[in-house]
């Protein structure tokens, strides 16, 4: 099975998507959902029976994304929710995550596996706050695709006026973080205008309906911009008679391509050696790339462990004691201060890490920074440098996602307390 | 929306790109099993002989290749399962030279842990929650591996892939652990564990592809067989000492397969002529019912069954 991996990024798409409650987003899921056939018929009548206890005269699809019952109580969205649904062409894994500002880090959550940001606007409204915020945290966690949908396009009577201005003004702000492919469709999520089918009601779209353009977003990497990268994950020793000798690197592909044959150097000891097998359970490979879960083989009898990073020759990542970076701090219980002390876990490996200047604080809703704060309460995002205890094999976020970031766990309660993507390093 | 939508379409068909996502959810679960394996001192995987823990253990298998398991299976023995899939559990269990432990409910009855319910609906699922912390203490497991999926259920859609436990073993869905990338956070205090879920990502369709394209040898119960039936609640129910039948509820002889494997008690069959894999998939593919709504009694207590037996520790 693992062979056929290769091709396999461009048929899972990941997506984000954020929002309140009365923008339109649970309706819109609820109607991506109910139109492509992923709904089935218990589910239906639930929702009838509870659309009627509640005095509705109509079946509210949104409560096909009904979660617990705290946030049914509460009528909200409280924590990230993930959804599934496929076409011929796709399996999609959306995270549902809440949009206000005392959930950023929910967001940021959603954002960081998805490939494609699903930004819902209000036509009536257009580009608001949060619409803004949410583009930008999307950016930030290294998203490339933006979807833009302009919902309840009924309620201003399908005017392309108001879609072009409101196009137009995202195209732009996503332009300035970097973000070139913008999609925008005019849509009625109520209705099911331009979501599944093409809708009569706008002839002057000429785009495909949302779930046609998902399937054709093409994800993958135009270029690779590191070299090969593989955070030793477990050693295999199966110290059984059929394999007397046998020692393999296990984990997974985190970037750049391996191919046996290949010199590599095994971080952050740094001795050289060569690829000699790839295996896997169904038998040997030639050449491993992400997110592929192989076993290495090297010539040399080297001291490899987890937290080892096994890299190719070019493009090497940088063996870094202090890196600079953008976190979101997610803990109630205390902020994150200059001098606070963490542990930091990137890819297989975690050590200590010193909090030696807190240099910014983004405002999210204005996108500014404060080059005055001294610490990062709950949801809040700022820049900061950390020195390390051991070294880190770190490379820009902007680079790879996966070795560009880490998570920051509180030594004493041992929860997450925030997520980091690498700026720099030295 | 003025109007009631219509009936759900009819027959989504097969997707024609399935082993490149099916090799893309294969790894994913493997990258979750070793971290699981390299982070927490004691894990162990939950296998009920179910299709779920089956694929489960076959990501297992691939991610320790050619090593052997490095951790022990577990099974709750509720003792109202099916004779086959215990009969699988046993066989598939030695193959793969794993240790085997079963938690017998009936002992934690015997111990006056739990006290059983009487009458016609007695369940002993509830039960189980006792019998699988009291193993967990036991044991001193620090991380289980369950076969959940977030597609099946509302509660299990806002799951975590590494579910972190209280020292009481429950779950508290307002104060979960942020996870991002692929970077799960294993790290517990004494008493504390983690369920993790590697097939979280996964749909039922997924599942049985998946089953089909590695050829798993699952129990015999999920194809279509001649079985004595009783209907209740409008699901079929397979007769067994384990049920007790109401004046009205006759038992017959029906075609049927389970679409999912739990208690004799509460696990309902459908009709069907699927004797194959592929049948069983092809019919999978077109159903129009959830495999919770359609096969499990357990989850028909009310609309927050999963959320509230979850909180109290259940898997």
């Amino acid at each position: 099975m693992a062979a056929s991996l290769r091709s396999a990024t461009p048929t899972v798409l990941r997506l984000a998507t954020a929002g309140s409650v009365d923008d339109g987003k649970s309706t819109l899921i609820g109607r991506l959902l109910f139109d492509s056939r992923q709904t089935f018929i218990d589910q239906m009548e639930a929702i009838e029976r509870t659309s009627r206890s509640r005095g509705a005269d109509y079946v509210d699809l949104a409560l096909l994304t009904d979660g617990l019952r705290s946030e049914r109580e509460q009528g909200i969205t409280i924590d990230v929710a993930y959804r599934y649904f496929q076409t011929p062409q796709r399996k999609f894994i959306l995270a549902d995550t809440p949009g206000h500002v005392q959930y950023t880090r929910n967001m940021v959550t959603g954002a960081s596996t998805a490939d494609a940001a699903l930004l819902l606007v209000d036509a009536r409204n257009g580009v608001m706050e949060q619409t803004r915020r949410h583009a930008y945290l999307s950016a930030l966690l290294g998203i490339r695709h933006f979807v833009l949908c302009v919902n309840k396009m009924d309620l201003v009577e399908w005017d392309r006026a108001a879609w072009d201005s409101i196009t137009e003004e995202l195209t732009r702000f996503a332009g300035r973080m970097g973000v070139e492919d913008v999609r925008s469709i005019p849509i009625s999520a109520l209705h099911g205008d331009n979501v599944v089918e093409r809708s009569a009601r706008s002839e002057w779209y000429h785009g495909p309906p949302l779930l046609e353009l998902l399937e054709g977003i093409d994800v993958a990497e135009r270029e690779v911009a590191t070299g090969g990268r593989f955070p030793v994950q477990y050693v295999i020793r199966p110290q059984r008679s059929d394999f007397p000798d046998y020692r393999g690197y296990a984990g997974t592909v985190a970037a750049g391509a391996l191919r046996v044959g290949d010199a590599v150097r095994v971080l952050p000891a740094g001795h050289e050696t060569t690829i000699t097998a790839i295996d896997t359970f169904d038998g040997p490979i030639t050449e491993a790339s992400p997110p592929m879960a192989v076993t290495l083989r090297l010539a040399d009898d080297l001291d490899v462990a987890r937290g080892s990073m096994i890299c190719t020759l070019d493009r090497q990542p940088l063996a870094a004691q202090t890196i600079e970076a953008h976190t979101c701090w997610m803990s109630e219980a205390q902020p994150m201060r200059e001098g606070s002390r963490l542990l930091i876990k990137h890819t297989t490996q975690t050590t200590r890490a010193l909090v030696e200047d807190l240099t910014a604080r983004l405002d999210v809703n204005t996108l500014d920074y404060d080059l005055t704060a001294r610490q990062l309460s709950l949801n809040e995002i700022g820049r900061v440098r950390l020195r390390l205890m051991t070294p880190l094999c770190v490379d820009p976020y902007e680079q790879s996602r996966t070795t560009g970031a880490f998570i920051l766990i509180d030594e004493a309660t041992r929860a997450t307390v925030g997520a980091g993507m690498v700026n720099g390093a030295e | 929306m003025a109007s009631t939508p219509p009936a759900p379409p009819t027959l989504l068909g097969e997707p024609e790109t399935r082993a490149e996502s099916l090799a893309w959810l294969e790894a994913e679960g493997i990258h979750i099993i070793r971290e699981v394996a390299a982070e927490c001192e004691r894990p162990v995987l939950l296998f009920s002989g179910g299709k779920d823990s089956i694929v489960m253990l076959r990501l297992a298998e691939k991610a320790f290749w050619p090593a052997r398991i490095p951790f022990p299976v577990m099974h709750i023995d509720t003792g109202h399962n099916f004779p086959e899939a215990l009969d699988f559990r046993d066989r598939r269990a030695s193959e793969l030279e794993v240790e085997l432990i079963v938690a017998s409910v009936q002992a934690s009855i015997d111990a006056g842990r739990v006290v059983e319910e009487t009458g016609p609906r007695a369940s002993r699922n509830r039960l189980q929650t006792v019998t699988l912390l009291d193993a967990i203490a036991e044991h001193r497991f620090d991380a289980l591996f369950g076969g959940a999926r977030r597609d099946e259920e509302k509660a299990r859609a806002k799951e975590r892939i590494f579910s972190f436990r209280d020292a009481f073993g429950q779950w508290d869905p307002k104060s979960q652990r942020p996870e991002l990338w692929n970077l799960y956070n294993g790290s517990l205090r004494p008493g504390e564990h983690i369920r993790a879920f590697p097939l979280s990502n996964w749909t039922e369709l997924d599942v049985w592809q998946y089953i089909r394209e590695e050829e798993l040898e699952i129990p015999s119960i999920y194809f279509a067989h001649e079985r004595e039936m009783f209907e209740r609640d409008g699901m079929l129910f397979p007769v067994s000492a384990y049920i007790e039948r109401l004046p009205q509820e006759t038992p017959f002889r029906a075609a049927v397969r389970f679409r999912t494997v739990g208690d004799m008690t509460c696990t309902a069959g459908v009709r069907s002529t699927a004797g194959t894999i592929e049948a069983v998939v092809a019919e999978i593919a077109a159903t129009r019912i959830t495999e919770r709504g359609e096969t499990r009694a357990d989850d028909r207590f009310s609309e927050a069954a999963m959320e509230d037996r979850k909180r109290e520790g259940y898997f």
